[in-house]
């Protein structure tokens, strides 16, 4: 382990809500860690799992999904769909070895962003405080694709 | 020796299963035999690996691999063949994606070696372990090393084809050696290279033919724990977790249609990169809960998320390996 560990984060955001908190935090001049990179949803809902196993087995120390309070999703209730990803997600990254605190949801409305910069700089605590991942970045993820079809005569 | 193309078959890290089906195409074996000279075979014939080593480059045009790369003998033999043979095609589940042998990358080479060698039934006092050198008066001995991590074939060397499936369904077999004998025969042209040959373009859902309405699981629950499974409804609307919407199309939807749950042998699904995701995705989304401890009771329900969904893909998935070590590989 370094003795100076900055953490990288991947932030999955809500196009309606949290984007634009982190946006109204960045107008209003309210501090955040630079540890966390922001990717824009259209909705938390949007988010498939693979993103985030993704991001953790390419080099990401932690991943944060923010979304819309649950009963304000601009989508009616894909949030609630989040929330249940994020809840089965955590159970199958432990027997992987991930301590499933790497992985986070935020509710955030567009009007939070200083609530949502706190949660930011709180998270980035929290991974520094797990130490790397340090998933071991093997030529076997770039050789992960689709597959490719051709149709055999039955 | 004859003219004829030669053809070969190997079996790494697996059980064998996948030879059966290739047996199982009933008498087209007997077109393998009439337009291949079978080289290398060790299920079905003798042949030494001197003899293949001996080949030149390329010689052999057919090799069916089937079996994950376990240890260092699998990953010699791997890269040999490779060598020798025009199409290499990963064969098989465990040659695509790990498979059952796969699951072991949950664990470390210690455990796994714990598990084998000091369980309750075995008979070792001395907790004796394999040596991979040991040296005896005679000379020096050695069996081929443990790899930490398990692996498919693709990830140890360039594969030609793939086929899927656990093992793969004979028929398909069957159209992809008519394939490879029209192509010998100047009728057809080979599919690009890295196609996966017999999966559909769809899931094992869409051929299906359990009933399947609007999704809204309360609970999930296991076969041994039901009284009895409607014989018409979609598996998962009864609460079993069935791999099906994350898997590939092409088997036929065998086992939903004998109340079986879809354990997902023929691999992710077109567009899916993540097999265990995908799952994840899907089944998270059906659940008709929407407060977070209600949530967490039905997800209670699922005895092993993490060996459910990559029953057969671990090997294969993004994230591969469990806390292994990664220091040999």
């Amino acid at each position: 382990m370094t003795d100076h560990f900055e953490p990288l984060i991947i932030g999955f955001t809500c196009n309606w809500c949290s984007y634009r908190a982190a946006d109204m935090a960045g107008t209003g001049r309210v501090k955040y860690p630079p540890n966390i990179r922001l990717v824009r949803l259209m909705c938390s809902g949007r988010l498939d799992p693979t993103f985030v196993l993704k991001a953790l087995s390419s080099g990401a120390d932690g991943a944060l999904i923010t979304g819309c309070h649950p009963g304000e999703c601009h989508y009616i209730e894909q949030n609630y769909k989040a929330l249940r990803r994020v809840h089965l997600l955590k159970r199958i990254l432990k027997p992987l070895g991930i301590d499933p605190q790497r992985v986070k949801l935020v509710w955030a409305s567009a009007a939070e962003g200083v609530y949502l910069a706190k949660e930011i700089t709180n998270f980035v605590e929290e991974i520094r405080a797990l130490g790397p991942l340090n998933w071991p970045v093997h030529t076997h993820v770039s050789k992960v694709k689709p597959r490719q079809l051709a149709e055999v005569p039955r | 020796m004859t003219d004829k193309p030669k053809f070969a078959m190997y079996w790494a890290a697996s059980c064998g299963g996948c030879e059966i089906a290739v047996l199982n195409i009933h008498e087209k074996i007997l077109d393998v035999d009439k337009n291949f000279d079978v080289v290398f075979w060790p299920v079905a014939m003798d042949a030494k690996y001197k003899d293949v080593e001996k080949m030149q480059d390329g010689e052999i045009l057919l090799t069916l691999f089937n079996g994950s790369i376990r240890n260092q003998e699998n990953e010699h033999i791997a890269k040999m063949l490779r060598q020798k043979s025009k199409l290499l095609v990963a064969f098989g589940s465990c040659a695509n994606e790990g498979c059952i042998p796969g699951l072991a990358n949950f664990y470390t080479k210690k455990q796994i070696f714990d598990t084998v060698y000091s369980t309750p039934t075995t008979d070792n006092p001395e907790g004796t372990r394999p040596q991979f050198n040991f040296e005896v008066p005679e000379g020096k001995l050695s069996i081929p090393v443990f790899n930490p991590v398990l692996r498919p074939l693709d990830s140890v060397v360039d594969v030609d084809y793939h086929i899927s499936g656990c093992p793969p369904e004979s028929h398909q077999i069957a159209a992809v050696i008519d394939v490879v004998i029209s192509v010998l025969e100047g009728k057809a042209e080979l599919p690009p290279k890295g196609t996966h040959l017999g999966v559909g373009a769809s899931t094992v859902c869409d051929e299906c033919k359990r009933k399947r309405n609007v999704k809204q699981i309360k609970y999930f629950t296991r076969v041994q724990e039901m009284k009895e499974i409607d014989p018409e409804l979609c598996l998962l609307e009864q609460g079993l977790i069935c791999n099906g919407p994350a898997t590939a199309s092409g088997c036929g939807a065998l086992c939903p249609a004998a109340g079986a749950i879809c354990a997902g042998c023929y691999g992710a699904a077109p567009g899916v990169l993540d097999f265990g995701a995908r799952m994840v995705s899907s089944l998270a989304s059906v659940v008709d809960e929407k407060d977070p401890r209600k949530i967490d009771i039905v997800m209670d329900d699922i005895a092993d998320p993490a060996g459910s969904f990559y029953r057969f893909a671990l090997a294969g998935s993004l994230l591969q390996t469990g806390p292994a070590s990664w220091t040999d590989n």
